[in-house]
């Protein structure tokens, strides 16, 4: 494809998503990728559909995300594993538990519904919890996917539409352009950055930089925990260690193998595992559900999260590039975001009005430095 | 978790690993041989208590169980260095230091799916005879086999021995190359006393060349298979198949440590050293070539290992050559015909555990484009079985390794994770 309107860099979630939205609204669409498609940072993710509030302008993201990933689910293959599930929040304390009620409070206004349980609810609702904690948050519009099946399925409908995608990695970029590895240069109307964590390769200055994570798959087994179970102290985990931090984290496979996560730690791309955060995080996971402990454990592996210093993501123009636009830096909810991320992305190209308020995103909003994140 | 030091860590108790063993500890280093068989012996000299062994399996276990190696019954769970190994001792998890390890992990079979392979009754050629050996009663019972290569010959013997009726011996080979093969390989006296003693012990078999299992049917078990001899189909009525499309070298651990492979095998130089400093191997794990060169090998790697300065491997050279030498004859006289690959049906499983048949997999995807896709290879054996089919199928590069090795329950490896950087116990 000779000067495509839009060159997607990046073929990830959500990358496939803006390609996808850029081909359904007639736009010749041009997406690169090094790797696999779904084989970065999506590849390594848990799946999880979840809204989160750390700011209003997340929340109404996320309720505008999976009001579209709800829409969207009917049309996705068995192999995408779509799974409502719902989020359930495991309040530990007391304390916790009051979060539970202001955060239902919260969510009630962005239209999500909610319903807190007390002890005996989440007893009854996941028998598996160990006993002793206050109650939770269910967040029943949540939902559970295998986001590689879905890229791949998004692909297929955007090459239905004319988008092309290619294999190869890109070297850099400039206004309206990017170049390959092998020294071509593709010219586009514009371009999308939207690799993930190594965006930051590509676009300088660009506030994004990996953070890694670990995550344990279980053996098969039957089915006994029925939501993604995560902890409402996930974001003042008191479990750090140099800045690196762990919190519970777990996700019933439609298999009925166990996703376990989940750690934090700025490491840069290293590979390899830190073990000794990853005990603490499988330490973490065994508390809350003991059942946990017998579990076989058959692989392990990390992934790294496009991290911004205000845990808010990238999306919109970049200013210091003409033509060039930003989709990244969501952390861990890039996969939650995507269909979100990419309707703002083409609605900022064609010039209409955001769905959602879009300001809380602008790439170039000031920002805390990195190092001090 | 306990700690515990040696000089020289063994991986295996086959002939390369018993050999690396002996060697290592008869020059005086502290020698820890570790293999997950109860017996030492791998599995061509695997055996039950009393049982009968070859002279040079006996000889072997002689020199080891003199030389001072301790042989213990355990599993290597995890790696966090080279020279740091977390092996679980029979539910008793060790951090192993070591200043050298000697990977000897031998070979396991190659599984290529034909429909019905999964059925009860149907097993690998050396999956057979390892339940023979276990105990498996098989007087009267009807047997088919279909492999490649030198291992039909003792394992159809011993089935007839135990008073089996095995019906059919398939090589999928053609009956030229095996014919060009013997008269070279068949030079050496004791291969020739061997074959032809296997080959009158299992004299009622018809053997077949150019022959090779289409599909095994059956409804609860195994019932009858219809095989393919030069082209032409005919169906067996049997109790147990026994086929594999011959070996190939068994190389989780080393993958998992990081050291670089040749084709399927471990790359090593002439000192049985591989791409990994303080890690050698030896034996089928480096390439098959029977148990002859995988002694001489062994001998070497723990001689290196030992610190002899590379001695042996240059007292060995020629005989190390020599061995290279069968084991590429072995490999070019039973390649795998290119039907064996082009005849795999799209129904045939291909991934057991994740449920992933032949007809999911676009030969053209690359390895990490398949399993993002279809997750074949990611279930409980993470590939162990299906990796070796996508390598011969689709020409794939064997998967990397992640931990842990051979699946622990999860607060047993967090705990063990917890121990590994907590200061020595003595």
């Amino acid at each position: 494809m000779t000067h495509p309107d839009v060159l997607v860099i990046g073929a990830g979630m959500v990358g496939a998503w803006t390609a996808l939205g850029l081909a359904e609204r007639g736009l010749r669409v041009l997406v690169v990728d090094g790797g696999v498609p779904g084989g970065g940072s999506t590849g390594a993710a848990m799946g999880h559909l979840v809204v989160m509030d750390d700011s209003p302008a997340q929340l109404a993201l996320c309720a505008h995300a999976m009001m579209r990933w709800r829409t969207a689910a009917p049309e996705l293959p068995p192999s995408a594993e779509y799974d409502p599930a719902g989020t359930l929040w495991l309040a530990c304390s007391d304390d916790e538990l009051a979060e539970a009620h202001r955060k239902q409070e919260v969510y009630a206004v962005a239209g999500v519904s909610t319903e807190v349980l007390d002890a005996v609810a989440l007893g009854q609702a996941e028998p598996l919890v160990a006993p002793g904690l206050a109650g939770g948050l269910r967040v029943p519009g949540d939902a559970i996917c295998y986001p590689p099946a879905i890229v791949r399925t998004l692909l297929e409908r955007a090459i239905a539409l004319g988008a092309i995608v290619i294999n190869q990695a890109v070297r850099a970029i400039r206004p309206g352009g990017a170049q390959l590895t092998d020294g071509t240069w593709l010219e586009a109307g514009v371009v999308v950055v939207a690799a993930g964590p190594q965006s930051g390769m590509l676009v300088p200055d660009l506030p994004v930089i990996p953070r890694r994570g670990h995550l344990v798959i279980t053996e098969r087994a039957p089915r006994r925990i029925h939501h993604q179970l995560v902890e409402l102290g996930y974001l003042h985990s008191a479990h750090t260690l140099g800045g690196a931090s762990v919190a519970f984290n777990v996700q019933p496979r439609v298999t009925g193998q166990l996703l376990v996560g989940s750690s934090r730690e700025l490491v840069g791309f290293a590979p390899g595992l830190n073990r000794e955060l990853l005990a603490m995080m499988l330490a973490r996971a065994s508390a809350i559900v003991p059942a946990l402990a017998g579990m076989r454990v058959i692989r392990s592996w990390t992934g790294f999260r496009p991290a911004t210093p205000d845990a808010l993501p990238l999306i919109g123009a970049w200013p210091a590039l003409e033509r060039t636009w930003i989709a990244t830096g969501h952390e861990g909810l890039g996969i939650t975001l995507a269909p979100a991320t990419a309707d703002l992305i083409v609605a900022g190209i064609l010039g209409e009005p955001p769905p959602v308020p879009s300001a809380a995103f602008a790439p170039d909003r000031p920002m805390p430095t990195l190092a001090a994140a | 978790m306990r700690r515990r030091r040696h000089d020289v860590v063994v991986v295996g108790a086959g002939p390369a690993g018993l050999s690396a063993a002996a060697t290592a500890a008869s020059m005086g280093r502290s020698v820890l041989l570790l293999d997950q068989a109860p017996r030492p012996g791998g599995q061509i000299w695997r055996h039950r208590a009393g049982a009968s062994l070859p002279a040079r399996a006996r000889h072997l276990l002689d020199r080891v169980r003199e030389s001072g190696a301790v042989h213990a019954v355990a599993t290597v769970v995890d790696a966090p260095a080279p020279d740091t190994l977390m092996v679980d001792f029979g539910g008793r998890v060790d951090l192993v230091h070591t200043a050298a390890v000697v990977l000897a992990t031998g070979a396991v079979e190659r599984l290529l799916p034909f429909p019905g392979w999964t059925l009860p009754g149907v097993t690998g050629v050396g999956g057979l005879q390892a339940l023979l050996k276990g105990g498996l009663q098989v007087r009267g019972r009807r047997i088919v086999l279909a492999g490649t290569g030198p291992l039909l010959y003792p394992v159809a013997a011993s089935l007839a021995t135990a008073g089996a009726r095995v019906l059919a011996v398939l090589e999928q080979a053609p009956f030229s190359a095996v014919a060009k093969f013997g008269t070279r390989a068949l030079r050496d006296p004791h291969r020739f006393v061997d074959a032809v003693r296997w080959r009158a012990t299992a004299w009622r078999s018809a053997w077949h060349h150019d022959a090779w299992v289409v599909r095994a049917e059956g409804g609860e078990r195994l019932e009858a298979v219809t095989i393919s001899v030069g082209g032409r189909e005919r169906r067996i009525a049997c109790d147990w198949l026994g086929a594999a499309a011959g070996l190939v070298p068994r190389t989780e651990l080393a993958r998992l440590l990081g050291c670089a492979l040749e084709g399927e095998a471990i790359a090593v130089d002439a000192t049985q050293a591989t791409s990994i400093p303080g890690i050698w191997a030896a034996g089928e794990c480096t390439g098959v070539k029977g148990d002859a060169a995988a002694v001489l090998e062994g001998e070497i790697a723990g001689a290196t290992a030992a610190g002899d300065g590379g001695g042996m491997a240059s007292r060995h050279a020629v005989a190390r050559g020599q061995g290279i030498a069968f084991g590429r004859q072995l490999a070019d006289t039973f390649a795998l015909q290119p039907a064996l690959r082009t005849r795999v049906t799209p129904e045939a499983m291909l991934c057991r555990c994740e449920d992933v048949r032949v007809g999911a997999i676009d030969p053209a995807w690359t390895a990490r484009q398949a399993k993002l896709w279809t997750r074949v290879g990611m279930g409980v054996c993470q590939g162990t079985v299906c990796g070796v089919a996508c390598t011969a199928l689709y020409g794939w590069e064997p998967p990397q390794v992640r931990p842990p090795l051979a699946a622990p329950p999860l607060a047993a490896w967090a705990r063990w994770l917890t121990d590994v950087d907590s200061p020595t116990e003595s």
